[in-house]
């Protein structure tokens, strides 16, 4: 099967456990405010790459990727969830460990056709790494154009079937650094069961110059990077929102 | 040798070391701990220490104001003995020792060169004594006056073109390690009956060869007696075997400074001293004679005298090793030929330096890397490389072997058996030169003067690759010829004029010697030859019709991208020109070898170098030992370090080395803001039972 990959990089140290080789997707429906890959939007361009073509190229580097894997980002890879699939499929066949970095945006548990592929592709997915942008529907609408609803969806989707999460979260200042909403989403996280790790970032502007390679204009403007203190701040107060959830279930039962 | 077991052995498991010959590994092999540990047990600066260390930042913040250097000797000419004792507090230090009669006072070591002695001393605002300087002119002998008179007109081009750079031709080519630890194991006594025994075991045919080892043996045994002299002069007797920790390493240390003050060498390297130190320390611990504290307190001080080598250099000098370096290279590590990590306690305290010193790039840490290390010290090393960019690391499992369990790193990547194999250090050839000299039949393009053969050059306007490669392979051939006979001089004349005593009468008589070449702008060679296969690459000439520029038209596949195309070029490269260097004759029967690893020198060599066909301009650095060229591997560092360990070692056995800068945010998440291995069920757990 054929795909369109924008790039692969070989020393991937921040897209799952272990140094992975991460594999970007071309392509996203998404137009996050602060994405720092715009690069990877265009849907239908890219590089032509076949499922073996990119197992091959994983294969030249495994000594160094023993204790990673693959990783497959974009762009939203899920997009050509047929082609993650093969990949993943046939990366389990080699016991190589399968990551999957997405938005979720493409999940619709109302749609039985879309319903079986993503189960499908979860028997061979060992970890998923999931971007909420934003726990709030109306304000993810402004941040991405899409609303979160099928994005939380999903990751419920995650817990029932019993995939791992990491779940990632951006901390953008005056956008996604508001108290309650870090709560309400840790609040949502406590109900997860199968989530093993949480990645909260400080927004930074280092993708403003890709915006003005491709003579796009930057929408966060001068929006000034994040503080790590308060990636600090934000992690403990969705740590306790977790908290929170997990006492309010032993109180319900 | 002694049969009978000294009283300062007790404790230790004897065997061959104690009752036949010299013989430390086996010492080591019978005696040490391996430790499998975490890093919880060190302990931090005494108050000593810390005092000493203060006064070294005092002293170093007073040189860099002085322009560099605080003080030279002009007058006395370095010796193992030349100096009495200098310390920085004599009641503080543990183990004591300085090259002159004080800290930072840098002396002078006028037998590589007198002119380079002179020309360092001046350009610091010093000037050497002029009886030193009648001396070394009228009555003398140096070894550079001895290379320059043997040098032929074709080697003095070849050299000032600098196609073949970095000779050691004026100044003391270092890497060769003397196997200090046997000073602490066995005393002066015993090794100099061994060395009597060497002697009188030699043969009496009257060979030149013959005449040249009678003659170095005896210069080794006047040495030891001298470094007997070097420890008294700091108020201990060497004679006999170290017999606690604080002596062991002391006695080392003497033996080391033997060297220093004898030899103003490229590379000082010292060796493989932290597991052989251990096995005293242990027996120390168990003992109850010494604290942790202690024996940290013992090994502070032994590095930060490590720290504290330094030799008198012009500023020309320092800007091809960009910096001071001494190459006080220490490997630490490995695993032994029986599969068990040679680890201890003494490998974390000795990385540990690090953080009781602060950082530093002297001693030169190499972790002699294994997959089979223990765990907990790999996750040492990880932190400490991530703490203080200062470890560098090298593939025990590779160089395992060749060179056995008992080898260390002299510089940064030659591995040689200690006490049995030294080298004849010999600079670089610089290839991405060689070709421009190919396409221009022999004309240097910078200095636009004939120093290669007058072969034919390339003609048309666009570079033919079979025309090029051809061409290539001749110029080459005339490189390894002329590159290698070169280094028989320089080596002739050192070992004449400049004879390494101490650190050649702590080796075994009959060693290995490796006739070490090396090779600059790998990557700039397989680019050029590349963009000439796969694009194309047009000349452009200058009035005389030498070509001294280039303009490429289309893609090429680029070296550091894990590209067969191009990755083949380089390997093909480095295999031909090895092979070139195995036809000639060399020096003392030396084992030809070859390494990629200019760490430095690359920037000084691109200077010297024009614009070359994949589109490097004249006067850019080559990029540093066997990298890809800078900003060129464009697939992550996985992909560029797969093109380099292509390269095969068996062709350039010497080393090869790659330099690798990352940001510490690029190597993980911080753990702060990322929380791993989280477990809901174990967090509702836990506020359970808090009764929250």
């Amino acid at each position: 099967m054929e795909g369109y990959i924008h790039s692969t990089e070989s020393f991937g140290t921040v897209d799952g456990p272990g140094i992975r080789f991460v594999v970007f997707f071309q392509g996203c429906p998404m137009r996050c405010l602060y994405c720092h890959n715009p690069d990877t939007w265009d849907i239908g361009s890219g590089n032509v790459r076949t499922v073996e073509s990119i197992l091959e190229e994983y294969e030249s580097y495994k000594e160094f990727l023993k204790n990673g894997g693959i990783t497959c980002t974009g762009g939203e890879p899920l997009l050509q969830i047929d082609f993650v699939t093969e990949l993943f499929e046939k990366a389990k066949e080699r016991e190589i460990h399968t990551c999957l970095d997405t938005s979720g945006i493409t999940f619709n548990p109302n749609n039985s056709e879309i319903l079986e592929k993503f189960k499908k592709l979860m028997k061979s997915t060992d970890l998923v790494m999931l971007d909420i942008k934003h726990i709030n529907p109306t304000e993810h609408k402004k941040l991405t154009g899409h609303s979160n609803e099928n994005i939380l969806s999903f990751a419920e989707f995650l817990r029932d079937e019993g995939v791992d999460l990491w779940v990632r979260h951006v901390v953008v200042p005056g956008i996604t650094d508001k108290e309650e909403y870090l709560h309400e989403l840790g609040m949502f996280l406590g109900g997860l069961k199968n989530l093993k790790a949480l990645d909260v970032l400080p927004y930074h502007t280092m993708g403003k110059a890709k915006y003005k390679e491709l003579g796009i204009e930057y929408p966060l403007g001068d929006t000034p990077s994040a503080e790590k203190s308060l990636a600090f701040w934000a992690k403990d107060v969705i740590m306790q929102g977790l908290k929170d959830r997990l006492i309010k279930n032993r109180i319900q039962d | 040798m002694e049969k009978e077991f000294c009283e300062e052995w007790e404790g230790f498991v004897p065997g061959r070391w104690s009752n036949t010959s010299v013989n430390v590994r086996d010492f080591i092999q019978k005696n040490f701990t391996p430790y499998d540990g975490d890093d919880s047990f060190l302990a931090g600066p005494t108050e000593a220490t810390k005092k000493l260390w203060s006064m070294v930042m005092d002293l170093s913040e007073k040189e860099l104001e002085a322009g560099g250097v605080l003080d030279m000797d002009t007058k006395i000419v370095s010796t193992i003995t030349s100096h009495g004792a200098g310390y920085l507090d004599k009641d503080l230090e543990q183990i004591v020792g300085f090259q002159t009669d004080k800290p930072f006072k840098r002396s002078l070591q006028p037998f590589g060169g007198i002119r380079m002695a002179q020309n360092a001393c001046k350009q610091n605002g010093y000037e050497v004594d002029q009886d030193v300087v009648d001396i070394f002119t009228k009555y003398r002998k140096t070894h550079n006056q001895g290379v320059f008179d043997a040098y032929t007109p074709e080697m003095k081009l070849a050299r000032h073109s600098a196609i073949i750079t970095g000779l050691p031709d004026a100044y003391g080519r270092g890497r060769i390690i003397g196997d200090y630890r046997r000073v602490a194991l066995y005393g002066i006594d015993l090794l100099i009956e061994d060395k009597q025994q060497q002697i009188d075991t030699s043969l009496v045919r009257m060979t030149s060869k013959n005449i040249r080892l009678r003659e170095e043996l005896a210069e080794q045994l006047r040495a030891l007696e001298d470094l007997r002299e070097l420890g008294k002069i700091y108020g201990y007797d060497i004679s006999k075997p170290a017999k606690n920790a604080k002596e062991a390493i002391q006695w080392l240390y003497f033996g080391y400074l033997a060297a220093v003050k004898e030899q103003n060498g490229a590379a000082m390297s010292i060796g493989r001293t932290s597991t052989f130190l251990d096995i005293y320390i242990q027996r120390d611990l168990d003992r109850g004679i010494i604290t942790e504290e202690q024996a940290q307190e013992y090994i502070d001080h032994f590095i930060m005298k490590l720290r504290l080598v330094k030799f008198a250099r012009t500023p020309e000098y320092n800007s091809l090793f960009s910096g001071d370096p001494t190459w006080v290279t220490e490997s630490i590590g490995g695993v032994s030929i029986d599969g068990v990590p040679m680890v201890t306690k003494n490998s974390f305290r000795y990385l540990h330096t690090l953080d009781n010193l602060g950082s530093a790039p002297e001693p030169n840490l190499t972790v002699l890397w294994s997959r089979k290390l223990p765990m907990n010290f790999k996750r040492y090393c990880a932190k400490m490389s991530i703490k203080s960019s200062s470890i560098q690391y090298e593939n025990d499992d590779m160089m395992r072997a060749t060179h056995g369990d008992d080898y260390a790193i002299a510089c940064c990547v030659s591995s040689m058996r200690i006490g049995k194999e030294m080298q004849f250090f010999g600079a670089r050839a610089n290839l991405a030169k060689c070709l421009l000299y190919a396409i221009n039949g022999g004309v240097d393009e910078r200095l636009k003067i004939q120093v290669g053969p007058k072969y034919r050059p390339v003609e048309g306007d666009y570079l033919d690759y079979d025309d090029v490669m051809a061409k290539y392979d001749d110029m080459m051939e005339w490189l390894a010829g002329l590159y290698v006979n070169t280094l028989n001089v320089i080596h002739y004349m050192h070992d004449k004029y400049c004879y390494e005593k101490i650190q050649m009468a702590l080796h075994d008589r009959d060693v290995k010697r490796y006739f070490a070449t090396g090779i600059a702008g790998l990557s700039v060679v397989a680019d050029s030859l590349s963009a000439i296969k796969y694009a194309k690459v047009k000349c452009i000439r200058d009035e005389d019709g030498i070509v001294t520029d280039y303009e490429i038209e289309g893609d090429f596949p680029k070296y550091g991208n894990n590209d067969d195309r191009v990755d083949k070029i380089a390997v093909d490269i480095v295999r031909s020109f090895m092979d070139k260097i195995r036809k000639h004759h060399t020096y003392r029967d030396g084992v030809p070898t070859m390494s990629i690893l200019t760490i430095t020198s690359n920037v000084v060599y691109g200077k010297k170098t024009g614009s070359t066909p994949d589109g490097r301009k004249i006067g850019v650095p080559l990029a540093p030992g066997a990298n890809p060229m800078h900003g060129r591997d464009t697939h992550g560092a996985v992909a560029s370090l797969s093109s380099v360990a292509k390269l095969p070692f068996r062709h350039a056995q010497d080393g090869i080395s790659n330099t690798f800068s990352i940001i510490p945010d690029a190597l993980g998440k911080d753990a702060q803001v990322f929380v791993g291995d989280l477990d809901i069920e174990s967090i509702a757990k836990e506020l359970n039972n808090d009764g929250v």
